[in-house]
This record gives C-alpha cells, sequence and structure tokens, in this order.
C-alpha cells in the first residue's frame, strides 16, 4: 500500500504527465472482459478454430449463393430424369437402373459438385442448406436453453423456499431422464400433431419442434449451476448495497445477479450449441428430429448410411462438416472457459 | 446406516413416481389434439382409433388414465401398435444384448480415460498434453452413429477385420461374442473417453498440489508411487461417480444409437425401431425402464458412499 504515489512524479509536467497517468489508467481499469479477451488472444489454437467455425458458418449462409448462381438448382428440386453435360458429353442425373450420379467438382460447372441423391437432388446444395438448418438448430435451442436455465435458476435461487423446492424436483425429475431418451420421447409425441398451445400451432414436421425439444432437454444441466451461482451471489455486499437503495427484486435479479453470470452464461452458450447439433444429427438419424424432404447434417448422415457401401461420400461429408463445426465450437468454448474463468466446471451429457 | 438406506430408498420410490407421472403427461396430455391418434401412429383408421381410445380410457379423468396406463406397462399387458407384441417380452429379450455393450464399453473407456487423463496431467502443457486434449474434443465432437457406421464399413465391411454388425449369444459361442462386440464397444467408448480423460486430468492436477501428496514426496516415495497410491486414488472418486450414473444411462437407452447402428437388438435399437413407426407403446415403456434405471443406479451409488463415507449419512 505504502508503494502508491501520492504525487505526482516529480520531473514530468504538462502534457508527458498527463500520458503517462492515462497509461497507469489503462492498466488498472481493465476489466474482466479486457483481460479474458487478452487470455483469449493468446491461444492460437481456439482463435484458429473460432475462425473456422465462423468460416463455416458463412459458407452455409451462402447456401443461396451457391443454389442459384453455381448449382442452378433448390434443396428440394428433384432431376430424376435430367441430363446433365460432362466434358461435353451427357448424362444422366439418375442412370436408368436407378444409380445416381456421383461427385462431379467443376466438371458440370459446379452442378452436382457432389453428385446427386435417390431423387436426383444436388448433394451440395443440400450439404449447405442442411448445414443452415443444423445450425439454426443448435443456436435457436442453445437460446431457448439458456433462457429458461435464467428464469428457473435465477428464481430459485433468488427466493429460495417453496418456489425453489419445486423448480429443483422438476429439474431432478427432468435430469433422470438420459438427454437423448427424452428428446426422443418429446420428438415421438410432437411428430404427428404438433403442439397446439391456444393460439399457436406448430405443425409436426416443423423445425421449431426440434428447437423446442432440444432446447428443453439441456435444461437441467445449465439451470442447476446457474441456480448455485445465484444462491451466493445473493448473499454478496453489491445485492445488500442495492436492497438498501431501494432497488425492488426484480431489479434486483436482472441489474445486479444476471449481469454476474454472464461469463458462465457466454461458455455454456458454446458449448450449448455444439451439443444442440449433436442431438440434432441424433434425433433426425432415429426419425425424431429434422423431418424430410427438410435436409441438415443429421438427415444427411441418415440417409447416406443407407448407401454406404455404394457411395459412402454420402455418409462421410455431411459428418465431417458436423465434427468440424461441433469441434470447433468446443475447442472455443473451452478457450473462452480458460480466459474467463478458469475455475468454472461446466459439463453437458449427450 | 440402516436408517440412511430406508430414507434413500424412500427418496428414490418418490423420484420414479415422478418420473412415471413426467412419462405418462408427454405421452397423454401434450396440447395437441387427441392422445388416441397418436397412439394409433401411422395406422390410424376410425376403428383403430376407437377401440384404443376405449382400451386406454382417454375420456376418463387424468389420474384415471393414469392409473389405466401404469397398469399396461407394469401388468405386461403393453402391446407395440405396429407388430402387436408385447413390449415388455421384447425388452426382456434385449436386456443381455444391451448389458454386454455397456459393461465392456464401461470398463474399455474407464481403463483408456485413466491412462490418458494421467498420462496428460503428468505431461501438463507439453506437446503430448495438447495432443490429448484435442484427441479428447474430437472424440466428444463425433457423432456415435456416423463413426459406428464408418467403422462397421470400412473395418467389418471392406477390411473384414471384424464381423459386419449383429450379436451372437455369449453361451452360443463367447469368442464370436466377442468379436462382434468388439467395434460396438469402441464406438460407445469413444464420446466417455474424451470426457473422462478431461475429467481425470483437471482432477489429477488438483490432487497435485495438495499436502499429502508433498508430504508423501518428502518421504521419499518414488514418483510413480505418488502417482498411482496417493493421486490418482484420490483423483479417481468423482469419477466413479459419473460412472455409475452413465453406465445407467447407457443401459437406459443411451446407447440407442450404437445398438441401431451395429444391429445389435437390444433395448434400445428396439426403442429405435419404434421410434421410426412412431410406434407410442415401446417408445413409453423404454423411456420409463431408461429413467427408472439411473434412478435406481443414482440411489446405489448414493447408499456406496454413505457406506465408504460417514459424514455423508449424518446430513
Amino acid at each position: 500500500m505504502a508503494t502508491e504515489p501520492l504525487a505526482e512524479p516529480a520531473g514530468l509536467q504538462g502534457p508527458a504527465a498527463w500520458e503517462e497517468e492515462a497509461e497507469r489508467d489503462r492498466i488498472h481499469g481493465m476489466g474482466p472482459w479486457r483481460l479474458g479477451l487478452r487470455r483469449l488472444r493468446r491461444n492460437k489454437v481456439a482463435i484458429f478454430f473460432g475462425v473456422l467455425f465462423v468460416v463455416l458458418v458463412l459458407s452455409c449462409v451462402a447456401a443461396p449463393i451457391w443454389a442459384d448462381r453455381v448449382a442452378h438448382t433448390t434443396w428440394e428440386e428433384n432431376h430424376l430424369s435430367d441430363t446433365i453435360t460432362v466434358d461435353g458429353k451427357k448424362k444422366n442425373v439418375v442412370s436408368l437402373d436407378g444409380v445416381p450420379i456421383g461427385p462431379q467438382y467443376f466438371k458440370a460447372d459446379g452442378k452436382f459438385f457432389l453428385g446427386a441423391d435417390r431423387n436426383g437432388r444436388d448433394v451440395m446444395v443440400r450439404l449447405l442448406y442442411g448445414g443452415r438448418n443444423s445450425l439454426m438448430i443448435g443456436f435457436g435451442a442453445a437460446f431457448i436453453t439458456v433462457l429458461l436455465s435464467i428464469i428457473l435458476g435465477v428464481i430459485a435461487g433468488y427466493f429460495r423456499g417453496w418456489g425453489d423446492g419445486v423448480i429443483r424436483a422438476l429439474l431432478d425429475v427432468l435430469w433422470s431422464f438420459p438427454v437423448i431418451i427424452l428428446a426422443v420421447a418429446l420428438g415421438v409425441a410432437l411428430a404427428l400433431g404438433g403442439i397446439q398451445l391456444g393460439p399457436i400451432t406448430i405443425s409436426g414436421d416443423s423445425l421449431a419442434i426440434p428447437v423446442l425439444i432440444i432446447g428443453v432437454v439441456y435444461v437441467p444441466y445449465m439451470a442447476r449451476p446457474i441456480r448455485g451461482q445465484v444462491l451466493s451471489l445473493r448473499e454478496k455486499e453489491f445485492v445488500e448495497a442495492a436492497r438498501a437503495q431501494g432497488a425492488g427484486s426484480l431489479r434486483i435479479m436482472f441489474s445486479e445477479v444476471v449481469p454476474n453470470l454472464s461469463s458462465t452464461i457466454l461458455v455454456f452458450f458454446t458449448l450449448l450449441v455444439a451439443n444442440a447439433i449433436l442431438l440434432e444429427s441424433s434425433l433426425s438419424f432415429l426419425g425424431a428430429g429434422v423431418r424430410p424432404p427438410n435436409p441438415s447434417w443429421g438427415t444427411m448422415i441418415d440417409e447416406g448410411i443407407d448407401r454406404i457401401a455404394t457411395a459412402p461420400h454420402l455418409t462421410i461429408v455431411p459428418g465431417l462438416m458436423l465434427v468440424l463445426t461441433v469441434l470447433s465450437l468446443n475447442v472455443f468454448g473451452d478457450g473462452v472457459r480458460d480466459a474467463l474463468d478458469p475455475r468454472a466446471k461446466v459439463r453437458l451429457e449427450h | 446406516m440402516g436408517r440412511f438406506i430406508v430414507r434413500r430408498i424412500i427418496q428414490m420410490i418418490f423420484v420414479m413416481f415422478a418420473v412415471s407421472v413426467l412419462t405418462f403427461l408427454i405421452f397423454n396430455v401434450i396440447p395437441n389434439g387427441d392422445p388416441a391418434v397418436r397412439m394409433a401412429g401411422r395406422h390410424e383408421s376410425a376403428s383403430t382409433i376407437k377401440a384404443i381410445r376405449k382400451e386406454w380410457g382417454f375420456d376418463d379423468p387424468l389420474p384415471q388414465q393414469y392409473v389405466t396406463t401404469m397398469r399396461k406397462v407394469f401388468t405386461g399387458d403393453l402391446k407395440s401398435q405396429f407388430t402387436q407384441l408385447p413390449v415388455g417380452e421384447e425388452i426382456k429379450k434385449g436386456i443381455p444384448r444391451t448389458f454386454s455393450l455397456a459393461i465392456g464399453a464401461a470398463l474399455l473407456w474407464m481403463f483408456v480415460a485413466v491412462c490418458f487423463g494421467l498420462y496428460s496431467a503428468v505431461k501438463a502443457g507439453k506437446f503430448a498434453d495438447r495432443f490429448l486434449t484435442i484427441i479428447a474434443l474430437v472424440g466428444i465432437s463425433m457423432p456415435v452413429f456416423w463413426i459406428g457406421a464408418l467403422m462397421n464399413y470400412y473395418l467389418g465391411f471392406k477390411l473384414g477385420w471384424f464381423p459386419n454388425g449383429g450379436y451372437v449369444e455369449f453361451g452360443t459361442d463367447p469368442f464370436g461374442w466377442f468379436s462382434h462386440l468388439i467395434l460396438p464397444w469402441t464406438a460407445l467408448a469413444i464420446l466417455f473417453i474424451g470426457f473422462y480423460s478431461r475429467v481425470l486430468r483437471s482432477n489429477v492436477l488438483d490432487t497435485i498440489n495438495e499436502d499429502y501428496v508433498r508430504t508423501a514426496r518428502a518421504k521419499g516415495l518414488s514418483e510413480r508411487q505418488i502417482m498411482v497410491r496417493h493421486v490418482l486414488r484420490n483423483s479417481m472418486i468423482p469419477i466413479i461417480t459419473l460412472w455409475g450414473l452413465d453406465f445407467g444411462a447407457v443401459i437406459g437407452g443411451g446407447a440407442i444409437l450404437t445398438e441401431t447402428v451395429f444391429d445389435l437388438q437390444g433395448v434400445g435399437q428396439y426403442a429405435a425401431d419404434a421410434v421410426g413407426q412412431l410406434d407410442v407403446p415401446p417408445v413409453l415403456a423404454t423411456t420409463m425402464f431408461a429413467a427408472f434405471f439411473i434412478v435406481l443406479l443414482n440411489a446405489i451409488v448414493d447408499i456406496a458412499y454413505a457406506y465408504l463415507d460417514p459424514r455423508i449419512r449424518l446430513q
């Protein structure tokens, strides 16, 4: 404490002194986010995978460009009886005995870059659109999980009492189901009728169904740690100070407690997106997720496995896209966690 | 100890009751129209739907419906809408297969994860550690049915090193049983190896700084003895808990994907086939079976802990 300089250092006057003062303030004033960002920037592996993820997302976002400008088709258009020109020769997209064309790369000007599927649809176009669906489901489901977990966790941890008891019991019961089994059960229950809740109707083959299901099943894994953190945060001095200033419960919860959860929420979010994409593929593989003809990486792997002996690339390529996406999120999320809160214990189950 | 066990069992029964209510709610009450239509699955016709409504009592009040459903589940009266075979019998047929898969995979993933986790903790920060960390992350980023299908195709079908799916009874041909299960064990274990080696690595790194480890080193024990006797033993405790729970989850249907890809015809594949047909009764039964098993293993793990650590009993 005694080393803290009380007066300006002698010898420096005017702008030079101000500059030095500003410099000192800069170092002292570095918040946890800035520090975290600096640590993250040093983690080259995490940055590499973060960039890879952005590239993957952008290429899926650009799916319509590839479909319109290069492949000249859509994700659902069948080309069963069409022909394409490869090296000046005409070829059937699907041969007369039902075998679809293999990968053409750029031989047909980008048409059927990865070949066709059984209905003569362009696999590359479906791969990109499927990626869009998988990513949308991943982000949508993670968003729902985060929202529900914050609401349940904060209410349970902040008010305690019987509300806490009810929420905790509910989470415990949900936690007793293996994630995939609960998701499959909900998928089967919702597949035929969809959801009709008052004015809201969601049909059974809508993409919103897997988003909702995956969003719900991961809630116990996030809401419990959030509740635990809220329990300890509510006893902190700054909450007491806010209460002394006359802040109400809602205000304390959302402007004092929730901001302090933000690093946990951020770390959970990246890992949730990764796990939601994985769970989507598993559900689609079992037939309880994305419904054909909608493409997703999961449905494409499922369709590919049926033909693995004649066309293994139909299994390998969508799987690789999925693994790269999930892996980059996992590595990046790991880096974010190490940078922000190295002691955080975050675990999700598959 | 006796009181603790009784209390824990009562608690377990309550959770099982809640689990059965939740399962019932998922299939009978979710707000999307007629549960009888849903139950009829892909075979809806006016007469089937009418018969189902009568059989399951969908016009009765909810508590009555709950009792009807549970009676069907527990008396073995539950039949598949698709094949008309009794669900209980089919699940019983699948259990030895699912157990074979789960036990072998659990032993494999525990053994490999301990080796990986310990090695990367000892080499913390070095190249080997970073490499193993990336490998572990790759392991948890792969869909099990994808890697399973590729293994089955390349190692089983193309190279012919392993049988291409299917299951052989241990009693009829122990060697065939083993060779049919090698690929499924590996595929299922990959994911868990990723998880466990990471958890073990961080546990070992925490334990290494404990006072008793320094004491052991000061006593002049060899590095190997310190690692195995003092560090590993204490780092294993949280892992063993996880192990119990994950084992329960795998038995209870966590292997649904692995079984389907390798055509093992266990409980998981039974559920998966029913999902494909939107056949509600088997899905309902396997969902409850899965959750019951996890609740049961949870209780067993807790009781084992209380036996090992008297402090827990007094809480």
